[in-house]
C-alpha cells in the first residue's frame, strides 16, 4: 500500500508566534518552525501500516515556504521514504481552501490521479482549524474517517475507532479514503542515527503551481475567501491574587467564589 | 430581511445549549431558519422557535442521519443554493467544523471556524477568534461567497425572541459517494449527571497532581454543578476519559468559571482554557505556570485546599 501523509510546518508553540504587520499573516520567519507535532502521529501510523503490509511506500507532502524542507526532512528521518515539498511565492497567505487545492492537485500528481490511502494530522498546531482533511476529501472525492484512534486497514476498508463526545464509535469506508489520526493512536518514534543518514538520500520532489497546473490567482492572500481585518495582542491576564495555603486556603477559595458572586 | 441558516446541534430532537447560542447570534444577521437535519424536529421546534427561528427547515431522511458529515454538508448546500442566505452559522466543534469545510468547498465560500462573536458590521458581517493559544485576537471578515461560520459553545448569553418557526419540509436526494464512510457501532458514554463539559458554566479540572485520585475535584465540581475536566497527563495515565481532555487535542472550553487542580500549565492545556472569564489555581508549586493566568490561586495541596473548600461551598449554599 502506498500512503500520502500531508504534514505542515509550523512555528514552534514554545516561541513567541506573532503576525507580521505588512499583511496580517502569521510571521513564518522570525521564529523557529517544525513538523506540526500532530502530523507525526500520522507518519508514525503510515510507517506502521506500510512495515505491517511489508510492502509499499510512504511520501510526504507538505505546501509551505523554504523553511518548510524541514518538516519534510523530519518526516524522512522517521522513516518515510520520500518527500514532496509544493512551494510558490504566490502560495503565501493562502486560507484554507487555497492550501487544500493545491494538496489535493499535489496528491493527484503524486498518486496519477489515484490514491490508496490519505494520512493527516487532526488540526495544525498553528491555525489549528481541523479542516483540511474535510476539505481535501471533498476535493478529491473521497469518503472521510476522522480523529481515528485506532486503524486497521483490511480486505479493502478501512475500521477506525474513534472516542465522540457522546458515544466512542467504530467507523469503516472502503479505500481509497482519506484519514485523520488524533494523538491518542500510537507514539511517534525518534529518528535514530541511521535514519538520520538515510534521510539524507531520500529522494524530495520540489513543485511549483505551474507543475500542478494551477492558475496561481486562484490561491495566495489576494484570492483568499477570507481576509484578517486586524489583530491584536491579547492582553496578557493581570494576574490575581496568589495565597500560600496556612490551613484555610480552601476557606479563603470559597470567599473568592463568593465575592465573584458563583456562589 | 436575508435568511440565516442555522444547523442545529441535537441527538435525537433533544437540543444542544449551543444551538439556542447560534440563533441568538444569527438574528444580528438577519432572519434566522433553523435547519433540523435527523429525527426530533417536533421536539426540538418549540426551542428553536423561543429563541428566533422564523422558520425550520426539516430533513428527516435515514440517509442524512446514520452516517456522517458528508450528507449533512450536502444538504446545506442545497439549501444555500435555494435560498441564497447572508450566512451559514454553525457549531464549532469537530463535526460542525467538517461540515463547514466541506460546504465552503461545495459552494465556493469562505469558512471561519472557532469565531467567538459575530457582528453585522458596517461593510459585511465580521468575527473575532482568539488564536495562537489565546494570545491574539484577531478580527475576521468572510469575502467571497456565503459566509460560512463555526461559532464556538459559551460565546454568548441567550436571549429568548419568539418567532414562528414554521416548519417546512426539506427533501434531498444524498449521493452515493456522501454515504462512503458509515458508522458501524456506537457505544455511547455513561452518563454522569454533570453538565456537558463545553457548555458548563463552571469546569473544575484535574492533572498529575491529583496522582490519580479525582475524588477532592469531582467532589468540589458537584458542589458547584460544574463540569470535571483533565489535563492530558491525567489521560494518558488512564485516570480519567480522553472526552474530559481539555487542551489542543482535547475540548476548548470557555466557562464563566475554570479550576485548575494540580495543573502545572502547560501551552497545550492553556490552548483549551485561556478564554475562561474566571480563572482559579489550586498547585503545590508556587513557580508553576498557570499562576501567570489566575484571577485567583491557591499554594497549596489540592488533598486539603479542595475538601475544606468544597465544604465552605456547601454551608453557604446552605
Ligand atoms: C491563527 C490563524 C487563523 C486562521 N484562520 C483562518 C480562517 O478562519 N479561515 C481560513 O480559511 N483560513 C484561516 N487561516 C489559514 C489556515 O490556517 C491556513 O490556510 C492553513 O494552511 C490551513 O489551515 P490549518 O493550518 O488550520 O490546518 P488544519 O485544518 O488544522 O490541518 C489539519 C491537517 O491538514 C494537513 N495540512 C494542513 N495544512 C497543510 C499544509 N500546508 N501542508 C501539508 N499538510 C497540511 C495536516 O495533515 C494537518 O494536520 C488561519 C491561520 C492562522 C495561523
Ligand atoms: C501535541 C501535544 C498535544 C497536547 N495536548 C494537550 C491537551 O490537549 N491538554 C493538555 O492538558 N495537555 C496537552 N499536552 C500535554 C502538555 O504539554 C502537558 O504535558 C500536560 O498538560 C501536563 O499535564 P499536568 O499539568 O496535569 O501535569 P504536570 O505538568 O506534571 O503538572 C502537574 C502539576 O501538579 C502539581 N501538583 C502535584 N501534586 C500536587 C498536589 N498534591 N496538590 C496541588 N498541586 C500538585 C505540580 O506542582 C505540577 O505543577 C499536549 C502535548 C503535546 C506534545
Amino acid at each position: 500500500m502506498n500512503i500520502v501523509v500531508c504534514v505542515k510546518h509550523v512555528p514552534d508553540a514554545q516561541s513567541e508566534r506573532t503576525f507580521r504587520e505588512s499583511d496580517s499573516t502569521i510571521d513564518r520567519e522570525g521564529v523557529d518552525g517544525l513538523l506540526s507535532e500532530l502530523d507525526e502521529y500520522a507518519v508514525e501510523e503510515a510507517l506502521k501500516l506500510v512495515e505491517a503490509a511489508g510492502e509499499g511506500e510512504v511520501t510526504v507532502l507538505t505546501v509551505g515556504p523554504a523553511g518548510a524542507a524541514d518538516a519534510i526532512k523530519k518526516a524522512l528521518q522517521m522513516g518515510a521514504h520520500a518527500g514532496i515539498h509544493v512551494s510558490d511565492d504566490a502560495i503565501h497567505g493562502s486560507d484554507a481552501a487555497a492550501t487544500s487545492l493545491v494538496l489535493a492537485e499535489a496528491v493527484k500528481k503524486a498518486t496519477g490521479g489515484s490514491p490508496e490511502l490519505v494520512l493527516t494530522g487532526m488540526a495544525s498546531t498553528d491555525g489549528v482549524m481541523g479542516v483540511v482533511p474535510a476539505m481535501l476529501a471533498e476535493r478529491l472525492g473521497l469518503p472521510q474517517v476522522t480523529f481515528a484512534s485506532e486503524l486497521t486497514i483490511a480486505d479493502g476498508t478501512v475500521t477506525i475507532r474513534r472516542d465522540g463526545d457522546t458515544a466512542s464509535e467504530t467507523i469503516v469506508a472502503s479505500l481509497p479514503a482519506l484519514v485523520s489520526v488524533t494523538d491518542q493512536i500510537n507514539e511517534p518514534r525518534y529518528p535514530s542515527f541511521k535514519g538520520i543518514m538515510a534521510a539524507k538520500k531520500k529522494p524530495v520532489e520540489q513543485w511549483g503551481l505551474a507543475d500542478l497546473g494551477i492558475d496561481p490567482s486562484l490561491v495566495g492572500l489576494d484570492a483568499a475567501w477570507t481576509t484578517v481585518v486586524s489583530f491584536a495582542k491579547r492582553p496578557p491576564r493581570a494576574q490575581g491574587q496568589i495565597v500560600t495555603d496556612g490551613g484555610d486556603g480552601g476557606t479563603q477559595l470559597a470567599e473568592f467564589l463568593a465575592g465573584q458572586k458563583f456562589l | 430581511m436575508a435568511e440565516v441558516l442555522v444547523l442545529v446541534d441535537h441527538a435525537d430532537g433533544r437540543l444542544r445549549k449551543a444551538t439556542a447560542e447560534l440563533l441568538t447570534i444569527a438574528r444580528r444577521l438577519g432572519e434566522p431558519s433553523a435547519v433540523h437535519i435527523g429525527p426530533g424536529a417536533d421536539r426540538a421546534q418549540v426551542t428553536l422557535a423561543k429563541y428566533g427561528a422564523h422558520k425550520v427547515y426539516v430533513v428527516d431522511d435515514a440517509d442524512a442521519a446514520g452516517f456522517l458529515v458528508a450528507p449533512q454538508a450536502e444538504i446545506l448546500a442545497a439549501l444555500v443554493e435555494k435560498v441564497t442566505p447572508a450566512a451559514v452559522i454553525i457549531p464549532s466543534n469537530a463535526a460542525g467544523k467538517e461540515i463547514a469545510a466541506r460546504l465552503a468547498i461545495k459552494t465556493s465560500s469562505g469558512l471561519i471556524t472557532d469565531a467567538v462573536d459575530v457582528r453585522a458590521g458596517a461593510d459585511g458581517i465580521e468575527t473575532t477568534q482568539s488564536v495562537l493559544a489565546g494570545s491574539y485576537t484577531v478580527t475576521a471578515k468572510v469575502t467571497t461567497g456565503t459566509p460560512i461560520i463555526a461559532v464556538k459553545p459559551n460565546s454568548v448569553p441567550l436571549e429568548a425572541s419568539p418567532a414562528p418557526g414554521v416548519v417546512e419540509a426539506f427533501a434531498v436526494t444524498v449521493s452515493d459517494a456522501a454515504k462512503a464512510a458509515r458508522v458501524t457501532d456506537s457505544q455511547p458514554k455513561k452518563a454522569t449527571g454533570r453538565p456537558e463539559l463545553t457548555e458548563a458554566a463552571i469546569v473544575v479540572s484535574g492533572g498529575r497532581g491529583t496522582g490519580g485520585d479525582f475524588s477532592p475535584v469531582e467532589e468540589f465540581a458537584d458542589s458547584l454543578g460544574a463540569a470535571v475536566g483533565a489535563s492530558r497527563a491525567a489521560v494518558d495515565a488512564g485516570w480519567y476519559p480522553h472526552a474530559h481532555q481539555v487542551g489542543q487535542t482535547g475540548k476548548q472550553v470557555s466557562p464563566q468559571l475554570y479550576v485548575a487542580a494540580g495543573i502545572s500549565g502547560a501551552i497545550q492545556h492553556r490552548a483549551g482554557m485561556q478564554t475562561s472569564k474566571t480563572i482559579i489555581a489550586i498547585n503545590k508549586d508556587e513557580e508553576a505556570p498557570i499562576f501567570e493566568l489566575v484571577d485567583f490561586g491557591v499554594v497549596g495541596d489540592l488533598f486539603s485546599v479542595l475538601p475544606q473548600a468544597t465544604a465552605e461551598v456547601k454551608k453557604r449554599k446552605g
